[in-house]
């Protein structure tokens, strides 16, 4: 061996020096060491000892449990018996069965929340003013771009995962044990497990390594807990999302399927999103009709999906599947069994910062809780201003994809859906291309070339203020919602610029 | 001239059944696209519910926009007490076509004529705008339906009422066979009054094949249309009725070669070597005007 | 209208309304109202009630009325009903549609 000296350019050559022997070979086998030798932790306290976790620290979440999520409650019930105070908490979305964390805001374990959605008692007691610091809301996109470039930093990620190895290699499902739970993908954990600075997963279903498929690799976690409950299967996934039999969802799903044909993007090779609502759900089975008619593939469809869209895949219209979510059973078995059905992240989904796949969608549906003159979009608060949804993917789609089709009915029950100015913008009208109602079509004046499209096909197009006094012909003028002037949420865009903000709701008595 | 709110000469493919208590359907009625909108005072509201659907009907027909729609009620039969009652709050509140349930004899179709008569004068409503049509719904009103067809000049037209009809004639409804007597009768007393012939409702809303057998039976048989209960059977019934490709592209070819024969001068019009009979064109006519109103949007 | 005995009209459903008129010999018409879309509606729907009570000559009575969602036209059609079901009569003077 020459002297370090000897060798030309050595200060040019990364290296760590001169090689000093290695440590035992280990020699047990590998069912032996991954018994001894693991991440496997005896309980939550001690693995929430174990991350080093301290007060006003960012803990973080993800919601592919949906309403059947047990894993908030329980971290959150534990780490206020270990003391903490004046935490984060971080989570893709937050559903009605998280109401047991108004006790925990309440008594100060819980300071801060940022989410992409809320709903239930939690929702209403924060839209009365719960919170100090108020909510911020962000789309899938902008928390997949925010965690990645350090504005949304996470101290400790807590995962459920319903599959998951002695190492950590995790995943919503497993193919070789018949797991008791499944959630399908676990797109929105990814981004946690790739950007925690520690990673916990919690499992009810240790299974043996190396489970594969995972959706987190073992690099990204440190500590694994098997919990008896993680959650609740009934409420993670319903067995089969049902297509609507309401015939004002089904008028709106197929004049939507209309627009999309005669705006020109139903070609052989196109790539569609649409969302589980009612109507945005049924349009699913309008184009699949359109599709057998015309002869035509779709390339990938992408997004939450459901068992239409993937039985539409078994049926060979659909040639690729990128599943971020997986909505029902049959989404989440298509998942497993399905080679082409593939598994993708939030960031591959809809990151504001990187080339994301929602950039190469043709179309997607979306739904609305109100639209209004410009366009602008809320699926955020109810028509009494209090909230009551999640942003989702909405911008990040909407932006993406070449036609953004909004549906919704015109009016729901007395409350019009087509207004002046919407309660919160969520999805600014920029990115809003058409809106289809039960009483009619209205085109973003920015395109006009497909409003002249859709009248050559024969679809009679509105202006949205058509639309608009359509609504209020039959309701009437609806009054102002009261607010106070004290901010309760804050509602980014996906390029985490803040669009709006939510004010607390006055419940005072009129003058 | 007097100003009627009717029109004889419409297209009457679909007549969507609304239950008249029920505030939410009537709202919504107008969206589906349905030809004719028929409010239901009679079986779809309870007994002791008859004063407040009266009232629900009444403040809908006046308040609400039903666009360029036909506006149909469907009363309680006169001899129930009711039924006038009905006459009393829908006339003012400017329905356009009464439809009277259970009509056995061309009496009973006079005998509403008079109270309506009656009402349209009450209320300064020029006697006659207000529009008739007839359900049929008896063995005995299928044997009176040319009589029940010609009684009054405000008639539209004569429907099938098929529950009543085959419980009447001791038998259920099964593939269509029961009803080809009734069908056909009503049909011909339609025609020869110069009438609409509207089919009966089909019950089984998620059976869509049986469904369209038998639009297609009607359609086959001359039927203008049929009555639907659910919005989700509209559009293939619309569908049933738009002509083909082929019958259109014949019917725009007899079409032209009359205007070329009317350009001539020539009262004879031929295509393809072969005379125009005056049936052919009517049928021609007829054709496409289906074909148009299958493609027109309704701009409101 | 002379009111006789306590009556009702409507139902809870959807887009519907559900009226319920109490005699009173004074007072007036004391109005309870609650609402699914009350910030929105709240005052139009307490307007068209009185508008309407008052057409028909009440004069006094305790109303209450549970909203969900009606139409002006529905919440009319409910009160006309149960202020005639309360007096014990028939409608005999229906406007005619301008």
């Amino acid at each position: 061996m020459d002297d370090l000296k000897n060798i030309p350019h050595i200060e040019e050559i990364n290296h760590r020096g001169l090689f000093a022997g290695v440590p035992p070979k280990h020699t047990a086998t590998f069912q032996e060491r991954t018994a001894s030798q693991n991440k496997v932790l005896p309980s939550l306290e001690a693995a929430i000892r174990a991350t080093g976790l301290q007060d006003g620290m960012t803990i973080s979440f993800h919601h592919h449990f949906r309403g059947g999520d047990h894993v908030v409650n329980q971290v959150v019930d534990a780490l206020a018996r270990m003391g903490y105070k004046n935490l984060t908490l971080a989570a893709s979305s937050l559903a009605a069965v998280h109401a047991p964390l108004i006790q925990h805001i309440k008594n100060g374990v819980i300071t801060h929340i940022e989410t992409s959605g809320l709903r239930g008692d939690l929702a209403e007691e924060i839209s009365r003013g719960l919170m100090d610091c108020p909510v911020v809301f962000r789309s899938h996109g902008g928390r997949a771009a925010a965690i990645r470039s350090g504005e949304l930093h996470i101290d400790v990620a807590f995962l459920g995962a319903p599959s998951c190895d002695p190492y950590g290699n995790a995943n919503g499902y497993s193919r070789d044990e018949d797991d008791a739970i499944a959630c399908g993908s676990m797109g929105y954990a990814r981004t946690d497990a790739k950007y925690a600075d520690k990673v916990v997963i919690l499992t009810n279903h240790l299974v043996r390594y190396p489970n594969a498929p995972w959706a987190i690799p073992e690099y990204d976690v440190d500590y694994i807990v098997v919990m008896e409950d993680i959650g609740d299967p009934k409420g993670i996934m319903s067995g089969a999302t049902r297509y609507t039999k309401n015939p004002k969802e089904l008028l709106i799903a197929q004049t939507a399927a209309q627009v999309i044909d005669a705006a020109g993007y139903f070609y052989d090779g196109f790539s569609m999103q649409m969302g589980s609502g009612g109507a945005s759900l049924a349009a699913a089975r309008f184009l699949r009709q359109m599709m057998l008619d015309k002869g035509i593939h779709c390339r990938f469809a992408l997004g939450g999906i459901t068992g239409q869209i993937a039985a539409m895949h078994e049926e060979g219209l659909i040639d690729r599947i990128l599943d971020v979510q997986s909505f029902d059973l049959d989404a989440a078995l298509s998942l497993r069994k399905n080679r082409f059905h593939h598994q993708i992240g939030a960031t591959y989904y809809a990151s504001f910062l990187s080339a994301a796949a929602v950039d190469q969608l043709d179309f997607v549906i979306l739904s609305a809780l109100e639209i209004d003159t410009s366009f602008n979009v809320n699926v955020l608060t109810g028509s009494d201003g209090v909230i009551r949804g999640a942003i989702g993917g909405h911008p990040d789609t909407a932006a993406g994809a070449s036609l953004s089709v909004v549906v919704a009915p015109l009016t729901r029950g007395r409350i019009p859906t087509i207004i002046d100015r919407v309660n919160t913008i969520v999805t600014p009208g920029d990115v809003v291309d058409v809106v289809v109602t039960d009483q009619g079509v209205a085109v973003n004046p920015r395109r006009p070339e497909i409003a002249k499209k859709l009248r050559r096909a024969g679809i009679h197009v509105y202006t949205i203020q058509e639309l608009k006094d359509k609504a209020e012909a039959l309701v009437g003028r609806p009054d102002p919602i009261r607010y106070t002037g004290r901010v309760v949420g804050v509602v980014l865009y996906r390029d985490n610029t803040i669009i709006d903000t939510i004010h607390q709701i006055d419940e005072g008595p009129t003058e | 001239m007097m100003e009627k709110r009717y029109a004889k000469d419409r297209l009457r493919r679909s007549m969507m059944f609304v239950p008249g208590n029920n505030p939410g359907m009537i709202a919504d009625a107008r969206i589906y696209g349905a030809d004719c909108l028929m409010f239901d005072l009679e079986d779809s509201v309870a007994y002791t519910e008859k004063d407040a659907a009266r009232f629900l009907v009444h403040n809908a027909l006046k308040t609400l926009d039903f666009g360029k729609k036909e506006i149909v009620v469907r009363i309680n039969d006169l001899s129930s007490g009711l039924g006038i009652r009905d006459l009393e709050a829908i006339i003012p509140a400017g329905v356009h076509v009464v439809r009277l349930p259970k009509t056995d004899s061309a009496q009973d179709v006079i005998d509403c004529e008079k109270e309506i008569a009656r009402i349209e004068a009450e209320h300064g409503i020029p006697v006659g705008a207000t529009g008739m049509m007839a359900a049929i719904e008896s063995a005995g009103g299928v044997l009176n339906a040319r009589e029940i067809a010609q009684a009054s000049g405000r008639l539209i037209g004569i429907a099938l009422g098929a529950e009543d009809y085959v419980t009447d004639l001791k038998t259920t409804r099964s593939d269509g066979i029961e009803l080809l007597f009734a069908r056909s009768m009503i049909l011909n007393a339609a025609r020869s009054a110069g009438i609409a012939a509207l089919d009966t409702v089909y019950s089984d809303v998620n059976n869509e094949e049986g469904f369209l057998e038998e639009v297609n039976l009607i359609r086959k048989l001359g039927f203008d249309g049929k009555s639907v209960i659910n919005p989700r059977q509209i559009e293939p019934l619309h569908h049933t009725f738009v002509p083909s490709e082929k019958d259109l592209k014949k019917a725009y070819a007899i079409m032209d070669a009359i205007a070329e024969a009317n350009a001539r001068g020539s009262g004879v019009a031929s295509l393809n070597g072969k005379m125009i009979d005056k049936p052919v064109v009517i049928r021609a006519q007829r054709l496409i005007a289906l074909a148009e109103a299958d493609n027109t949007v309704e701009e409101e | 209208m002379d009111l006789v005995k306590t009556a009702m009209a409507g139902t809870m459903e959807s887009g519907d309304i559900m009226v319920t008129i109490e005699p009173r010999t004074a007072g007036g018409i004391t109005l309870d109202l609650t609402s699914s879309v009350m910030q929105q509606y709240g005052r139009r729907i307490e307007e068209v009630i009185r508008e309407t009570l008052g057409e028909l000559a009440v004069e006094n009575a305790a109303v209450s009325a549970v909203d969900k969602g009606a139409l002006d036209c529905t919440v009319r059609a409910r009160v006309s009903a149960a202020a005639f079901r309360c007096a014990q009569a028939e409608n005999d003077h229906w406007e005619v549609r301008k």
